[in-house]
Order: C-alpha cells, then sequence, then structure tokens
C-alpha cells in the first residue's frame, strides 16, 4: 500500500506499539521531501501517523486512537550546520542530542538544555515533548532556544517560520506552536537553534534539607546575586530527608558556589554533578507539578501525600512526581485529583505526563482549550496525526 | 454600518471613551512610522478587559474591523487604522495590578508603559529586562504584540522569553487567559509577536529580574567600522556573552553630537557600546579579556558610575531621533544578518549608498546582527524619496541573501507585509495563515498587517458553523 512512494518502509511488529497501538507499518524517511511524500500518500489512503524519535517516550500521553504508519526520524540524523561564530546550528530532527553535544563541544558551544539519556533522544522527540531541565532557570526551556523550524504538515505541506538569526520577529512563530506538541500537529523535520559558549567551570553545592527548609533556602538563591544556574531538589521517600543541588556555572565557579553554600548554611562544594541530577528514572507513572515559587511548601507537603518520590526545581517551579512501586489505576487517579486540588489552589497545575490507564484525568483544566482544539482542526483536519494523543482528546 | 456601531458603543461605554470627533480621530492616524495615514472610523478607549470584550463582539455583529493601538510608537504601522473600523486604544488602562517579588512577576494592564514596571520595583532591586529604547512610552500591550527587544535582549532575551501569561480577548470576543504553565499548545507563544493580529491583550504577567551584582559599560573607539567588526568578533568568540553590544558609524556619531552633545571621542569611525553585568567576580574578569580584545581601539572608556553610563548610553539611545538633526528626512530601517556576515553587509550597504546618492548611517545591535540603518534624503529635493526607498528595499534584500530576516524587532505591520514573499514560501505563509484562521476566521483582528492578501479562511470539517454563539448572547445583550 505504500511501497510505491520512494520512502523505505518495512512490516511493523509487536515492538512498534505505542501505547498498546501496534501500527502496520513502520516508516524511515531520509529527508524532508520524503517525509513529506509519506504524509501525502498517508492523507490520501485515509492511514493514521504517529512520529517517533529514539522512542523512549511513546509511551508518554494518551494512546493514539488510531496508528497505522509509526514514521522513524532515525535516518533524519544529519547536522546540516554548525555556523560557530554566529552561535546558531541547523539539523535534522532525528539527530541524537548526544551527537549533536559532540559536535558542539569541538568548539566549544552547548545547546543550553540538558536530556540526560541523550544517546536515544532524538532532537524532534526532544523538541516534541517540550520537557525542561534544571538549566531551564538561567536558559529558558527548549522553545526559548529554538529559532527557526521546518514542519512538515499532514497533507504533506513543508513550511518553516524563524530562521538562522537570534533576533527575528517575522510572521508568526511556528517554532513555539510545534514545540511541545506531542507529534499531534505534524512532524517536525528540521530545527535551529540559538547555541551558548560552554562553560568556563562548574560547581554544585550540596546539602541535606527538611522539608520546611526548602521555600526559604530556595526564595534567598533564585535572588543571589551569585546567580545558579540551577536549583534542584531530590526526595526519593516522602517521609525522608530531601537533596539539595545548587548548580554554578562560568567564571569563579568556585568562588560563587562557596558564597552560595554561605547562604544555604550548609553542605558542600563539589566538582561532582549528583548522581540524580535532571533525571527521570521510572516514568511508568509520571506526574508533572508547575507551580509559581511561592507554592512550594504547599507542593512539597501535597507530593508527600501521594507516596511518590518527588525531583525537580523550587525555582523554576516544576517537579516530577515519579513511583518506585506499581501504581493501580484507582489508586493513581485517586492521588492525582487529591493533588490537583491542593496545588491548584496553590496557583499550580498538575499534568500526567505517562500513565498506563484510561480512566486517569491527565490534564486539568486549560482555558485556552477551545483555541487549541481550533488550532488542531486547522493544521489536521482529518485527525491523522497522532490523534487522541494529547489534552482534551486532541 | 459603522454609525449604527458607533450608536451600540456609546450605549456600552461611558460618553467620553467614544471618539468621533474628526479632529481628535486625527490624532490617531499613524504610529511612528509616519508615512502610512489613515483616519479610524471611531475610537475607543475601553476601561476594563470587559469593556474590550464587549467592543470587540459588537465589531463581530457588525463585521466590522478593528485594530488594537497601545502608545502608537510602532515602526511599521501595526497600528494603523481602518476607516472602516474601530480603533481599540489601551491608554487607559495603565494599573499595576499587582507586584509579586516572591514570584518575581508583576500582573499589569496592557497600557503601562514598559519603564513603569521597573520604576515600580527598582527600589527592591529588580527591573523588567526588556528595554527597547522607546521604553518610557511605548506600552508592554505593545511590546507583547511586536516581541520587542532591546539594547540588553543579547543576553537576556525578548518580550517572548519574559511574559509568563497573557489574558486576551480573542477576535470573537471571548476572555481567554494563556499561560506558560498550561500544558497544551504553545499558544502564548504564538501570541506573542503577532501584531495584533491574534487578539487583543488584556492583562499581562510579566517576569521580573533581579538587579545585576555588577555592570560595567565600556564606549571602545575605532579608526573604522572594520576594526570594531573584529572586535565584536573576537568577544563572542572568547565565549562571553554581554548584556549588549552597540555599534555606531561616523554618521550616527556626528549625528548623536549634534542632537545631545554625547562627546563620543573625537575622531572615531565607529564606537562600540559592551556593557557586561552579572556577579561581580564573573565581570571583572571578563572586563579583563575584553580590554584585551579592544586593544585596536584609540580610546576606551569605561563608566565610574549610573551617571557616566546613562552619558553613554546617551548617544546611542537618542540616535534615531538625532539624524533628524542632520537629515530632514529619514526611513529607520530594521534587518537582521548573521553576526558574521555584518562586515560584508556593511560593506556592501556603503556601495548602495554610493550608487544611490543616498548617506546611510549605521546603528545597530552589534552582537545579534541586528542592523538599524538610517537612509537619510531630503524630502524637498525631487526623486530623493524614492532612490532612498530603493535603498532602504535593497537593505531588506541582502538581509534575506544573507539568511537574516526583514525585521528583527520593529514587526512587519503593513509596511513590510510585501517582503514576506521573499523571506517566506507560499507554503509558510499559508501554515502561519492556518494560526490566524484558527484565532480569527472572519478576519477582523488588524487585518492588512503582517501577511500579503492572505487567503480566506474557508470552512473546516468539524468547525462550528454560523454565527458564534457569543456573537448571538452580544447581541442580545446590546438589543
Ligand atoms: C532537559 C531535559 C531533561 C530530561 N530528563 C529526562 C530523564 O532524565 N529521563 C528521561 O527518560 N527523559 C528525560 N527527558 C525527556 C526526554 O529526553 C525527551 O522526552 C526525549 O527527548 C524524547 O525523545 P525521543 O527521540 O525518544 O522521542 P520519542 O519518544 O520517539 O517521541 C516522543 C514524542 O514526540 C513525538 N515526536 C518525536 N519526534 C518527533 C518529530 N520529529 N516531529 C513531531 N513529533 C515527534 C512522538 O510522537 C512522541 O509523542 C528530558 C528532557 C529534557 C529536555
Ligand atoms: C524612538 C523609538 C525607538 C524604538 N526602539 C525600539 C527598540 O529598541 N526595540 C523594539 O523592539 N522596538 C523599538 N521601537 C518600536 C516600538 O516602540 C515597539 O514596537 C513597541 O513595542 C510598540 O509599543 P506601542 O505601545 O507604542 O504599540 P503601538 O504602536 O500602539 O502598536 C504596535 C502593534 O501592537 C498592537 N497592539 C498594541 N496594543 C496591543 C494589545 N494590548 N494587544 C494586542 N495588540 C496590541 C497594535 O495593533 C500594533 O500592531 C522604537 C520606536 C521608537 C519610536
Amino acid at each position: 500500500m505504500l511501497d510505491d512512494i520512494g520512502v523505505t518502509v518495512r512490516q511493523a511488529g509487536e515492538e512498534d506499539a505505542v501505547g498498546g497501538v501496534r501500527p502496520r507499518w513502520v516508516a524511515l524517511p531520509e529527508s524532508v521531501e520524503e517525509v513529506a511524500a509519506l504524509l501525502r500518500a498517508c492523507a490520501e489512503r485515509d492511514l493514521a501517523v504517529v512520529p517517533a524519535g529514539g522512542g523512549t517516550k511513546l509511551h508518554w500521553g494518551s494512546p493514539p486512537e488510531r496508528c497505522d504508519v509509526l514514521l522513524d526520524m532515525c535516518c533524519m540524523n544529519e547536522i546540516l550546520e554548525h555556523a560557530a561564530g554566529d552561535l546558531v546550528v541547523r539539523t535534522q530532527a532525528g539527530v541524537t542530542m548526544d551527537a549533536l553535544a559532540a559536535t558542539l563541544a569541538e568548539q566549544g558551544q552547548e545547546l543550553a538544555l540538558d536530556p540526560p539519556f541523550t544517546e536515544h533522544t532524538t532532537v524532534g522527540g526532544t523538541l516534541a515533548t517540550a520537557t525542561a531541565g534544571p538549566r531551564a532557570f538561567r536558559y529558558g526551556t527548549a522553545r526559548d532556544l529554538l529559532i527557526g523550524i521546518t514542519v512538515v504538515l499532514p497533507d504533506g505541506t513543508i513550511a518553516k517560520s524563524g530562521g538562522k538569526v537570534v533576533k527575528n520577529v517575522a510572521g508568526y512563530d511556528l517554532g513555539k506552536l510545534f514545540t511541545g506538541s506531542q507529534g499531534t500537529l505534524g512532524v517536525i523535520a528540521e530545527a535551529t537553534f540559538r547555541l551558548h559558549p560552554l562553560p568556563a567551570d562548574r560547581r554544585w553545592v550540596t546539602a541535606e534539607l527538611d522539608r520546611a527548609e526548602v521555600a526559604p533556602i530556595a526564595a534567598a538563591l533564585a535572588a543571589s546575586q551569585a546567580e545558579p544556574s540551577a536549583v534542584e531538589v531530590d526526595r526519593p521517600d516522602p517521609d525522608g530527608p530531601i537533596a539539595l543541588a545548587v548548580l554554578v556555572e562560568g567564571a569563579e565557579a568556585e568562588t560563587r558556589a562557596l558564597a552560595l553554600r554561605e547562604l544555604v548554611g550548609k553542605g558542600s562544594v563539589t566538582a561532582e554533578r549528583p548522581p540524580w541530577w535532571g533525571l527521570i528514572q521510572r516514568d511508568e507513572v509520571l506526574v508533572e507539578v508547575r507551580f509559581p515559587t511561592s507554592g512550594t511548601e504547599a507542593v512539597l507537603d501535597a507530593a508527600a501525600g501521594t507516596g511518590f518520590a518527588l525531583r525537580g526545581s523550587p525555582v523554576t517551579g516544576r517537579v516530577l512526581l515519579e513511583s518506585w512501586r506499581p501504581v493501580g489505576e484507582e489508586e493513581l487517579a485517586a492521588a492525582v485529583s487529591g493533588l490537583r486540588a491542593k496545588v491548584e489552589a496553590a496557583g499550580g497545575r498538575v499534568n500526567v505526563l505517562a500513565a498506563p490507564y484510561a480512566g486517569v484525568e491527565r490534564w486539568g483544566q486549560v482555558s485556552g482549550l477551545p483555541l487549541m482544539r481550533r488550532v488542531k482542526e486547522r493544521f489536521d483536519p482529518g485527525r491523522m496525526m497522532s490523534p487522541g494523543r494529547f489534552l482534551g482528546g486532541i | 454600518m459603522l454609525d449604527t456601531l458607533t450608536a451600540a458603543l456609546r450605549s456600552l461605554l461611558p460618553h467620553d471613551s467614544v471618539i468621533t470627533d474628526p479632529v481628535r480621530l486625527r490624532t490617531y492616524e499613524c504610529d511612528g512610522l509616519t508615512y502610512h495615514r489613515a483616519t479610524p472610523g471611531v475610537v475607543v478607549l475601553p476601561d476594563t478587559a470587559d469593556q474590550v470584550a464587549r467592543v470587540v463582539r459588537l465589531c463581530n455583529d457588525f463585521a466590522v474591523p478593528f485594530v488594537a493601538r497601545g502608545s502608537g510608537t510602532g515602526l511599521s504601522g501595526g497600528a494603523l487604522p481602518r476607516e472602516d473600523g474601530v480603533l481599540i486604544v489601551t491608554s487607559k488602562m495603565r494599573r499595576i495590578l499587582e507586584i509579586d517579588l516572591d514570584n518575581r512577576r508583576a500582573v499589569v494592564e496592557p497600557g503601562v508603559t514598559n519603564l513603569a514596571i521597573t520604576e515600580a520595583v527598582r527600589d527592591r532591586g529588580h527591573y523588567y529586562a526588556p528595554d527597547p529604547s522607546s521604553q518610557q512610552i511605548c506600552s508592554i500591550g505593545g511590546n507583547v504584540a511586536e516581541n520587542s527587544g532591546g539594547a540588553h535582549c543579547l543576553k537576556y532575551g525578548f518580550t517572548v522569553n519574559h511574559v509568563e501569561a497573557c489574558e486576551i480577548v480573542t477576535p470573537d470576543g471571548d476572555l481567554v487567559t494563556l499561560d506558560r504553565m498550561d500544558p497544551g499548545y504553545d499558544l502564548l507563544g504564538a501570541f506573542i509577536g503577532s501584531e495584533g493580529t491574534l487578539g487583543i491583550a488584556t492583562k499581562i504577567t510579566v517576569r521580573l529580574s533581579r538587579t545585576p551584582e555588577s555592570v560595567v559599560t565600556v564606549l571602545a573607539a575605532f579608526e573604522n567600522i572594520e576594526q570594531g567588526g573584529k572586535a565584536v568578533s573576537a568577544i563572542i568568540g572568547a565565549g562571553i556573552v554581554p548584556a549588549a553590544i552597540e555599534m555606531m558609524d561616523a554618521l550616527a556619531i556626528e549625528a548623536a553630537e549634534a542632537a545631545v552633545a554625547c562627546s563620543y571621542p573625537a575622531g572615531a569611525g565607529a564606537v562600540l557600546i559592551v556593557e557586561l553585568d552579572g556577579p561581580e567576580a564573573e565581570v571583572r574578569r571578563q572586563f579583563a579579556r575584553l580590554q584585551e580584545i579592544c586593544s585596536a581601539a584609540f580610546e576606551l572608556r569605561v563608566a565610574a558610575d549610573a551617571a557616566e553610563r546613562a552619558a553613554i548610553w546617551k548617544g546611542r539611545k537618542s540616535a534615531f531621533a538625532a539624524v533628524g538633526r542632520i537629515s530632514p528626512a529619514y526611513i529607520v530601517q530594521d534587518g537582521v544578518v548573521p553576526r558574521t556576515a555584518l562586515p560584508g553587509v556593511l560593506a556592501a550597504i556603503d556601495r548602495l549608498s554610493h550608487e544611490h546618492h543616498i548617506r546611510v548611517a549605521n546603528v545597530f545591535h552589534a552582537g545579534d546582527g541586528n542592523l538599524h540603518p538610517l537612509v537619510l534624503f531630503d524630502d524637498a529635493e525631487p526623486g530623493a524619496g524614492e532612490r532612498a526607498e530603493v535603498v532602504s528595499g535593497a537593505i531588506l534584500d541582502l538581509c534575506i541573501e544573507h539568511g537574516g530576516s526583514i525585521t528583527g524587532e520593529h514587526g512587519v505591520g503593513v509596511d513590510k507585509s510585501r517582503y514576506m514573499p521573499r523571506m517566506f514560501s507560499e507554503d509558510d505563509l499559508d501554515t502561519m495563515q492556518l494560526v490566524r484562521c484558527a484565532f480569527d476566521p472572519r478576519g477582523l483582528s488588524n487585518p492588512g498587517k503582517v501577511f500579503p492578501t492572505p487567503r480566506l479562511c474557508g470552512e473546516v470539517p468539524g468547525v462550528r458553523k454560523g454565527v458564534h454563539p457569543l456573537v448571538e448572547s452580544g447581541k442580545a445583550e446590546q438589543f
């Protein structure tokens, strides 16, 4: 059915399933034009498509309503242009974050996002999931570092926005729209990012805190003139102590780290990254909590009640909850609704990023949902792209 | 049509909030780009978000277009009114609603000026980072619409990086909040920079930044622009990200000197303003490195205090208006090239200038390749305006040729919509139009801006047909 369009296609197997839905084919396009040809052919034949990067997060979100073709971006793995003098890189979406980092490091530069499982995770998958890491406190998230994008729409149209200059306000910013779109608007084919020089040096201040200490210390760190790049906490056991780690980057990192240690009032300074830094270790069930930082204490309390492990940032107001043991559907639903009530009262949001259950309300109320539906209807009127995977049945 | 609408507006808003007097209407006929003019059909000055929403719903009832206007400092004709439409001016919506330093945020109405936010928090060690040169007057709503930058956006980014949430009135008249914390599509990111074509911002939550511990401002004078350009490359190459790197050429310096007597070093072919900020230890080290890099400069001034810093910035910040002192008329251009292409592009601009006998003063954000060539001409001389137009347009072509952009911060507006097809393909523009159609299927929100002859939206399967229920309810309320 798809063998006449000039794109490599193989029969799908059990291991290609997305959230339990097994596609019929896996397509392996090698260029933007091939992605376009494939999507056009799928549109003509009414086949639903789910894009895949490294496949590390395909179980996130709801299972697709249908999935005929898994579009594997692995062959689109070329770094197209690294303009070191301009601190800009343009790359195909299938490039792994690891390969990208290695190329950039040769010129003493980096893309200041810090996804750790870089061996498999791709540029496209990182953009489509828009997960934020520790250094978002200083550098912002993927949407803040993306300056240009090329996408392929479900009907095969190839479109770009932005460009390869950092400053650019010509036209709508499709990059923002596709960042975090979870594969539901189209395929991200190429991306251009703003880069940063690799920091001259880095240090972590680490300390163990009680729950009540976290909010005031985090506030002091955030306001500190020593400019930390990230402040993270880790609480593997809800009743146990909380590990704090503060990252300082740049010139005089040691001196500035010592100043921050004074602020914390205890702990040590190390050049060693804490083993848990920025990691998601179990994401069978994964809950994200976002909140204004004044709600830190309320969030820590509310999260303790769920029994889940907590990790994230009290200065950007984003933590992830993981479970070290299996959680049943009803238990999760109850935990999430309890958590949501408390977090929303503190001005925050609770999102279930991953859960193998249909009966859990994954997303809270969103004022912009009707507009989001209209965006989806315009971009994907045939509901071909990852249908049903995103909030509100998008 | 407009008469009936005006009557309805009068029953909705206080008397002094609806302007129809032709003389007063004319004060709104243009923004900072004065050669595009139109007298608005009617002007309204709503006081609340709810009033904005009602006005927009009325516009929907009558299928009349509307245009938002903040302070009217825009330089691309974005706030150019429609003779057949309503101009919605936010100048009464000037309240700072909340300052929340615990969360490093402020919640403001759209008419609040950019500088007013910083002034409200400065004594508590904070500021609002994006700082367009027009910051004393321009509104935060206009900043959101244009995704405005400023001299310091090299290190700190643009409006879009500093806005946490916006309450908007959609083109159908619904009040919706777009929040960075929300899951789903990043509609906030799409809205910012949409130049008033996706709705009207009625409440904006901005992020506040901590005033840096240390700021060092340096003025380096070079014999020529090439030396200045080399210094810029060397600074970036050394891994330094200054808060700002600004450059002015001899003609721009001459103008600034005439206008504000900034006393930049005499005989400079180019000056570079470099501002370093951050933790004191880091700034000290970067400054030492900067001195080495600028060894070709024949003079290096370092501001000793805030007054000296202001003196250094004075020449730069007044540059646009200053060229008025050396030329009867001028065009302010705004284009971007990759920073490494700057030397070649500047040389090409010089050639254009000679070829057409039109002087060009160059002022630019050198760190990010954002050029602001000021194209000077005498409007009394026959044909000079046309020649200036040719040079100005050719500069944009240069930007596109070098992989840059036709606008870095002033927006497309009416002025540059015709250049959009040179930078983007038809498919690119049609795809952007999908966003427009999702927000504004009837094309009533600031039509005719940004995009050249946009296509009609048409129906999409599954999309609501006929009159919007809110239009109906708006009607029911009105009549
Ligand atoms: C700073 C940071 C820290 C992180 N920390 C961790 C961590 O510790 N542990 C961890 O497991 N993960 C972590 N993540 C998340 C993880 O790295 C990303 O979600 C990952 O990049 C997904 O990449 P992938 O290629 O495996 O995507 P996939 O799993 O293949 O796809 C993920 C989603 O994106 C869509 N998609 C993929 N490619 C495209 C494309 N080209 N166009 C459109 N849609 C597409 C898919 O349809 C799917 O919905 C982190 C991410 C960041 C940014
Ligand atoms: C001397 C001078 C220096 C300048 N320097 C800079 C600079 O350094 N950097 C820079 O980026 N710009 C600069 N500008 C351009 C201009 O000041 C900015 O674009 C500014 O953001 C416009 O704000 P405003 O309130 O004047 O908006 P207006 O001119 O009134 O409107 C601009 C656009 O915004 C829309 N709009 C206004 N309010 C709203 C709202 N509430 N909701 C939705 N849309 C709205 C309008 O429809 C229009 O399209 C400069 C202008 C001048 C005159």
